[in-house]
């Protein structure tokens, strides 16, 4: 029964909208024109009315129309008055915004005081109505999607250079204010489409929120156009799931909530970019530095090569509580670079290499910050402990050939050939 | 008795609204917060429907505080996407919220849907239920509560900003400076955040969303056009939230429509007619300005034409194609008429020629254009350079910088091109 034909309307009507609003939100995500589409939508509801009284008709394509006169009217008064006045666009877009859409409420409910407009069903535009699609609208919409979709196959390159590097585009020999129109104009068509399920109020989230949340997947462009589609598609369809099992809630505000959810989730789980990839990847990092300081601790307190050194003289040494250095040691161990025995530890080979890794990176970094004259010769061992974690074997690598063939000395406290820690000589 | 007395409240009520927002509205205009408003008058929704849920009643007190925690979860969210997350700030408030809005629609038709609490309320407002909503004090009857309650927070925004005056108009303009004179800026900047929320929590449950987000904004922008002044501005807005209440209301009587509606398209007027008419910061004055001064430029090139081929070649009289610039005809042909209108130049048998008072103007000119000529060689400027400077300063100097110029030159009587300069009568 769910798969009726109705159904199968709504389904595809939003497999359309999420596509088309995601596909076009990843370019107005990134050309910072997000709040833009939140504005144009609320300044479509006006153009819906005004195209009902002045026809009596309910068709689709009729109300579209005029919905994207009144939606571009809102963009162009949105330059008019960032251009040419001391309001701010913030102000700017609040105004439009809330003017419009106000408008368009007198308008709506004049039409339903009236006796055609009872049944007229025109506050489905305000917050949609998934199930009202029919199969005529549904050509509507795939043939204003099928418009957006090949006009940002054509025009892909031009936008992404209008998005990364206007002056590029400029030297290409296009304006970047027509492309930028361009994009706008699709924006508006974008919107167009969604409007009658979606409604004006929260379009804008279904050209916003799936393109954000593709954002953290991925650094380059198409994939994330592309995935921002996907995405769109599939929130939409979800959307449409859920709100057929609940008819009184309205399908918009179901959409957004399902998009939001793709969102955070992509925020959280994302690798590189996500939260959690994030944090996971600040804690190896903060292991590793304390791994490093915990043998840079143990060649500065050790007499000769391959001694043991007690954990409490390198708690001491780290000025950190016994605590946590034996979870160091711990961690050291299994990962194979000290050996512990009744309280004190010795380094294995690989230890050793490691240890010697991090006191060269160090002396490197204060050679650096002493003779490019950063610093004073005591004031590096602090800003050096930070930094000493940055420099690859690799690099370490050149730089000692290249200081070696220039005679140079790194160890400029003169601790000699024991890897002493600095401060500690006197 | 309520019947009759039922359209006064309702104006009452939405102007006490209107001059509430409009108070503080110029104030989140000047400081270019505006959205804020727009995001906590949509955040507040899930916070009231919440509320609405858990107690059970539409009071005072649990709607207050769930519409505060809303307003509040909005400005953690989009803080959140924002610096930790990384998301661009339009973005984020953008998602932030639309998922607001979205998450309190569901609840009110999931949940609430039977009670007197819909999503046309939300949107619209009940301001015209307002005076059936009765404030009772024990078995006194005390009038309608929204006015009560409307009014106790404009009474508390006007103290604010009486008292606050100076703190918040340095802490608005020059926050560097205010905490130099000892006021903490951030202080200024929650107790503005403070009002800005009560008020929209308070105007939210009587008139809805979309004219607190546009009594929020549009006076404010509208009052900022046409002065420089806080406190002009300040009061304007304020006005104009009162006059476009009271305007909403007829014009919905009138179209049997929508009141918050009207009041919001009122507004929306009165912004347009600000937009077109102020005097200094509106389109029609700013466009007015641009013409005069391009006219005066055209003028003064036509004059200086003139006097240059008397100077050179001894020719008196030139026709209209010589004179009128062909890369500006409209403006250039303007600034011909207004020249012979006013007697500077005279028209003899369809050639143009310039008349006594003509010959005072552009000599005057000729004399602004060789001095800086001579001025900015002197400072440096190889001769060939000059003429296009000298052609841009000699419209906009007036007699006291041509004295001061004439004296930074004492012994030169000829611009670098070695052509007089003539001498002042």
């Amino acid at each position: 029964m769910i798969w009726d034909a109705t159904f199968q309307f709504v389904l595809i009507g939003a497999l359309l909208i999420g596509a088309t609003s995601g596909t076009l939100g990843a370019f107005a995500v990134l050309r910072r024109r997000s709040l833009l589409g939140d504005a144009l939508a609320h300044a479509a509801l006006p153009g819906v009315a005004l195209a009902f009284l002045w026809t009596q008709s309910k068709a689709l394509p009729i109300l579209l129309l005029g919905a994207t006169v009144s939606g571009v009217i809102g963009v162009l008064v949105i330059e008019v008055i960032v251009n040419y006045t001391r309001i701010k666009a913030d102000a700017a877009l609040g105004i439009v915004l809330s003017v419009f859409f106000g408008i368009g409420i007198v308008l709506l409910t004049h039409i339903q005081q009236s006796a055609v407009g009872n049944q007229s069903g025109l506050d489905k535009f305000l917050f949609g109505q998934a199930a009202s699609i029919v199969r005529a609208d549904l050509y509507v919409m795939c043939l204003v999607s099928a418009l957006v979709l090949i006009a940002v196959c054509i025009f892909y390159k031009e936008f992404k250079g209008l998005i990364f590097d206007a002056e590029f585009l400029a030297a290409l020999g296009f304006s970047p204010r027509r492309v930028d129109l361009l994009l706008m104009g699709l924006i508006v068509l974008s919107v167009m489409v969604g409007l009658q399920a979606v409604g004006v109020i929260l379009i804008a989230a279904m050209l916003i929120t799936p393109a954000a949340a593709a954002r953290f997947w991925t650094d380059r462009l198409h994939v994330m156009v592309i995935a921002s589609g996907i995405l769109g598609a599939l929130c939409g369809a979800l959307g449409v799931g859920i709100s057929a099992l609940a008819p009184r809630i309205p399908t918009g505000p179901v959409m957004v909530l399902v998009a939001t959810g793709a969102f955070l989730a992509s925020a959280l789980i994302a690798p590189k970019r996500g939260v959690l990839a994030r944090w996971a990847r600040r804690r190896a990092n903060a292991r590793r530095e304390n791994g490093q300081h915990f043998l840079r601790a143990h060649t500065a307190r050790q007499d000769g090569q391959g001694d043991a050194v007690a954990l409490t003289d390198i708690a001491a040494e780290l000025q950190l509580p016994r605590a946590r250095v034996h979870r160091l040691a711990k961690r050291l161990s299994r990962d194979g670079c000290v050996a512990i025995h009744n309280g004190a530890c010795s380094l294995t080979e690989q230890g050793q290499k490691e240890a010697e890794f991090v006191v060269k990176s160090h002396r490197l970094w204060e050679y650096y910050l002493v003779y490019r004259s950063i610093l004073e010769r005591d004031h590096v061992d602090r800003p050096a402990d930070e930094a000493e974690h940055i420099l690859t074997p690799e690099m370490i690598e050149q730089l000692e050939t290249l200081l070696a063939n220039e005679n140079i000395d790194i160890d400029i406290h003169k601790t000699g050939s024991g890897y002493r820690r600095t401060g500690d000589d006197g | 008795m309520v019947e009759i007395w039922a359209p006064f409240w309702i104006v009452l009520t939405g102007a006490l609204a209107g001059a509430s927002c409009g108070l503080l509205g110029a104030y989140l205009v000047l400081r270019k917060m505006s959205l804020l408003g727009d995001a906590l008058s949509h955040a507040v929704l899930p916070g009231i429907a919440i509320a609405f849920l858990l107690s059970g009643s539409r009071d005072v007190l649990p709607m207050f505080v769930g519409a505060t925690a809303g307003g509040v979860v909005a400005t953690l969210l989009i803080e959140t996407f924002h610096r930790r997350w990384r998301v661009q700030e339009d973005t984020s408030i953008g998602i932030a919220f639309t998922a607001l809005f979205a998450l309190g629609v569901v609840l009110i038709t999931a949940f609430a849907a039977q009670v007197d609490l819909d999503q046309e309320c939300v949107l619209y407002g009940e301001i015209a239920y307002t005076p059936w909503d009765r404030l009772f004090w024990g078995e006194r009857d005390m009038g309608p509560r929204p006015v009560w309650i409307l009014g106790v927070v404009f009474a508390l925004d006007l103290l604010i900003v009486v008292v606050f005056y100076k703190e918040l108009l340095i802490a608005s303009f020059d926050p560097e400076m205010a905490v130099s004179a000892g006021i903490s800026a951030a202080l200024m900047h929650y107790v503005l955040m403070g009002a800005v929320s009560v008020t929209t929590v308070a105007a939210f449950e009587s008139v809805g969303a979309i004219l607190v987000v546009a009594m929020l904004i549009v006076p404010g922008a509208s009052a900022y056009l046409w002065s420089d002044q806080l406190k002009v501005i300040l009061t304007l807005s304020a006005l104009m939230g009162v006059v476009s209440a009271v305007a909403g209301y007829f014009l919905a009587s009138a179209w049997n429509s929508s009141i918050a509606g009207a009041m919001v398209a009122a507004m929306g007027a009165i912004f347009a007619f600000s937009l077109l008419l102020a005097p200094r910061y509106g389109l029609l004055g700013r466009f007015a300005r641009q013409a005069r001064l391009s006219i005066r430029v055209a003028r003064d090139h036509v004059l200086l034409k003139l006097l240059r081929e008397r100077e050179s070649r001894q020719v008196s009289a030139l026709g209209w194609g010589d004179l009128v610039d062909a890369t500006a005809r409209r403006i250039s042909g303007l600034a011909l008429r207004s020249l012979i209108w006013q007697g500077l130049i005279v028209r003899e048998n369809g050639r143009f020629a310039l008349a006594e008072p003509g010959i005072t103007r552009a000599t005057e000119l000729l004399r602004n254009h060789r001095l800086w000529e001579a001025y900015l060689n002197q400072l440096g400027l190889p001769p060939d350079h000059v003429h296009d400077p000298a052609d841009a300063l000699e419209h906009v100097t007036d007699d006291h910088l041509q004295r001061e110029i004439r004296m930074a030159l004492p012994n030169i009587a000829t611009d670098p091109q070695g052509k007089r300069i003539p001498e002042a009568r």
